[in-house]
């Protein structure tokens, strides 16, 4: 880690400072979206407006489709788009631009298109929004050839990723996690440094089992590991940060010393990226090198409004480890983590 | 036909100009004519989408663009490329799915884009180009530049949402965007006029607030004089403006398609309205000598002939290539 200075910032404060350096390095980078001028509905754009002024902090009419699609067009022709789409679920409106046009072009027409844009979804749950505006449907990106898929979970992250996000010549999808936006984080002063997509963050070590994560469930599974740690059970926590590209290397070689695995995502389980990266290290270790491994994630459910339904779908709780089964995993709401040994 | 740099050449009755509209209209249907014989030989895979009938359009649109203005373009593109300034046998190759077309074999018929001459690709999607016309017009506003936007689109997408958003979208931020409709009457295999309420496109254009004007999309002299005053208005800054320019499509939507639903009256009826004939006529009487026209016929034939030809010759694109321009970071390798 960085020997430099840090500052007290929250997540989305420090999403903005990112947006604002890399405006004022390269004038060739902009942002459209609803209400952005206004400091877009998240506050992530508040104040660029004065200094960038209605060409470059472009508000839009709600034309989801056109918004994404108008970003396409504009990176076609040189200029580094931030398309702002307020909150994921709007971008089901904007699916056409986004499925068979951003992510395609490049390979479509032979390598003649650079569609460098970012596309900003904030998602997930966040004050009892219900359905169709609390969903974390990221599996869904990895799966699409032609993007990368970035999912940070703290200030520093959400800076240093939006960064390369924005000088990345690949469209760039960015879930900013919206749960988070307001959570206390610290960021390294001076100017903000890009963090390479596909390098995941250690952010707890130990030899007893292996978890991954990303996104707004990172801090839940962080205290969890905490209080395992305080009960002498260390474990390795990795926050993948992006999940395609996601860091291979550095999940397989923890996983071949714990031999133990545990996903967690606050996405719907059935599906979910973790059943990817479970199948994966299968692939790369080979089964006998495993012991268990686990996915935590949401019933296959929509997201509930009221806030105990809300919190069935919420991985937050802590109870204790199943008898017998000690070095194993935090519990989820739902008892979902059987170890098998 | 897109002359590179500087201003175009002023519309009218200039004879030179209407005989290279004549010459790209010849070059657009026989390109089209050499592709569906080797179709239906089995030379060609995929889809074909075929615009006999609507040469006009695209050579009158593109005979007042720079090259550095961007065109977006639908499924039924190949005249859009080759008036846009596409290379006739590059664009063989493509469609055959050989080494060395456009796309590498990525894209064929349905996707061809040559940027160099900014033409940004055809689209496999009903409205897929309009919002990213606005886009392109945005993005060289922002840039300072006086290229514009070309949008070319069939009567069927005046049906999807993203009609009203792009036009409202050019409106609000007075973008440099041309946008073309043509409308031929039948969106894939329904007549549009009994899935189409109201007015038509130009009505909904000006009531959105873009100027809109119906013009007879077979009349190449027409479509070139209209083209040439709503490029300068569009180019001034003045905002986006509407061509709706009526034609006919001749064949069934895609080449396999008999178009046994249609009345063949109809089909017969569009055929005396071929605006190739049309423009044939007028520069006969302003007294083109008959030996020029035939001589642009045979350069015409020539010309695709060659292409076809060496494009069935060609090698396919190597399969490694597959791997190439999915992404710059997370890409996958080939040879598994």
């Amino acid at each position: 880690m960085s020997a430099n200075p840090t500052s007290d910032i929250t997540l989305v404060d420090a999403g903005r400072l990112a947006v604002l350096q890399e405006m004022r390095r390269d004038p060739t980078v902009w942002v459209l979206g609803e209400d952005v001028g206004r400091g877009g509905l998240w506050g992530q754009y508040r104040g660029l407006l004065d200094e960038f002024g209605p060409e470059r902090i472009v508000s839009t009419p709600i034309s989801e489709s056109t918004i994404m699609g108008a970003g396409l067009g504009a990176a076609l022709v040189g200029t580094r788009p931030i398309i702002e789409m307020r909150m994921f679920d709007f971008v089901m409106c904007a699916m056409d631009e986004l499925v068979n046009q951003i992510a395609k072009v490049r390979y479509m027409f032979g390598g003649q298109a650079k569609p460098a844009v970012v596309v900003r979804m904030p998602h997930g749950m966040w004050r009892n929004s219900a359905a169709q505006h609390s969903q974390m449907l990221e599996a869904w990106f990895a799966h699409l050839p032609g993007v990368v898929v970035v999912c940070p979970s703290n200030a520093e992250d959400e800076a240093g990723l939006l960064v390369s996000a924005i000088r990345s010549d690949d469209p760039v999808l960015f879930f900013d996690p919206k749960d988070l936006w307001t959570a206390p984080g610290q960021i390294t002063d001076g100017e903000i440094a890009p963090i390479p997509f596909g390098k995941a963050r250690h952010a707890r070590k130990g030899d007893a089992l292996t978890i991954v994560t990303w996104s707004a469930v990172t801090p839940n599974v962080l205290t969890a590991a905490d209080q395992l740690a305080r009960d002498g059970i260390n474990v390795d926590v990795f926050d993948l940060r992006t999940i395609w590209p996601w860091d291979q290397d550095a999940v397989a070689a923890s996983l071949a010393r714990t031999k133990r695995l545990l996903v967690v995502h606050e996405a719907v389980e059935v599906g979910g990226f973790g059943a990817e990266i479970i199948a994966t290290m299968i692939d790369r270790l080979g089964p006998a090198a495993i012991k268990v491994a686990k996915r935590l994630g949401a019933p296959r459910i929509p997201v509930p409004f009221a806030p105990p339904l809300e919190n069935e779908v919420r991985i937050t709780r802590l109870s204790a480890p199943c008898p017998g089964d000690s070095a194993t995993s935090p519990r989820g709401h739902r008892g979902a983590a059987q170890g098998n040994e | 036909m897109a002359t590179p740099g500087g201003a175009p050449a002023p519309a009218g009755d200039n004879l030179r100009r209407l005989t290279d509209l004549y010459r790209m209209m010849v070059r657009i249907r026989t390109f089209e004519e050499t592709a569906l014989e080797a179709y239906k030989l089995g030379e060609i895979p995929g889809p074909l989408h075929v615009s006999f009938g609507q040469e006009a359009i695209p050579a009158g649109v593109c005979a007042s663009l720079r090259q550095d203005d961007r065109l977006t373009s639908n499924h039924r593109g190949h005249g859009h490329a080759l008036a846009k300034g596409a290379d006739a046998a590059t664009m063989y190759l493509e469609l055959y799915g050989r080494d060395g077309g456009y796309c590498r074999g990525k894209g064929g018929s349905m996707h061809i884009a040559d940027f160099s001459v900014g033409m940004l690709g055809a689209n496999g999607v009903v409205a897929g180009g309009l919002a990213i016309a606005v886009g392109a017009a945005q993005g060289l506003k922002l840039l300072k530049s006086d290229a514009i936007a070309v949008c070319m689109f069939g009567d069927g997408a005046t049906n999807r949402g993203p009609f009203l958003e792009a036009l409202n979208w050019a409106a609000i931020y007075t973008l440099p965007v041309l946008f073309v409709c043509e409308d031929n009457g039948v969106a894939a295999h329904t007549e549009t006029r009994t899935v189409t309420a109201g007015d038509g496109p130009a009505a909904r254009a000006n009531a959105i607030g873009v100027p809109a004007v119906t013009i007879d999309g077979n009349d190449a002299v027409t479509v070139d004089e209209t083209v040439a005053r709503l490029v300068a208005d569009v180019r001034a800054g003045r905002g986006p403006r509407m061509i709706h320019a009526m034609t006919d499509r001749w064949s069934g939507h895609t080449a396999t398609d008999a178009a046994a639903w249609r009345d063949p009256k109809k089909v017969e009826a569009a055929k005396t309205r071929c605006p190739i004939a049309r423009l044939k006529s007028v520069l006969i009487e302003r007294g083109l000598a008959p030996a020029v026209l035939e001589e642009i016929g045979t350069a015409a034939r020539n010309e695709m002939h060659a292409g076809r030809a060496a494009a069935n010759a060609a090698p396919w694109p190597s399969v490694p290539s597959a791997y190439d321009d999915v992404q710059s970071v997370g890409a996958v390798s080939g040879g598994r």
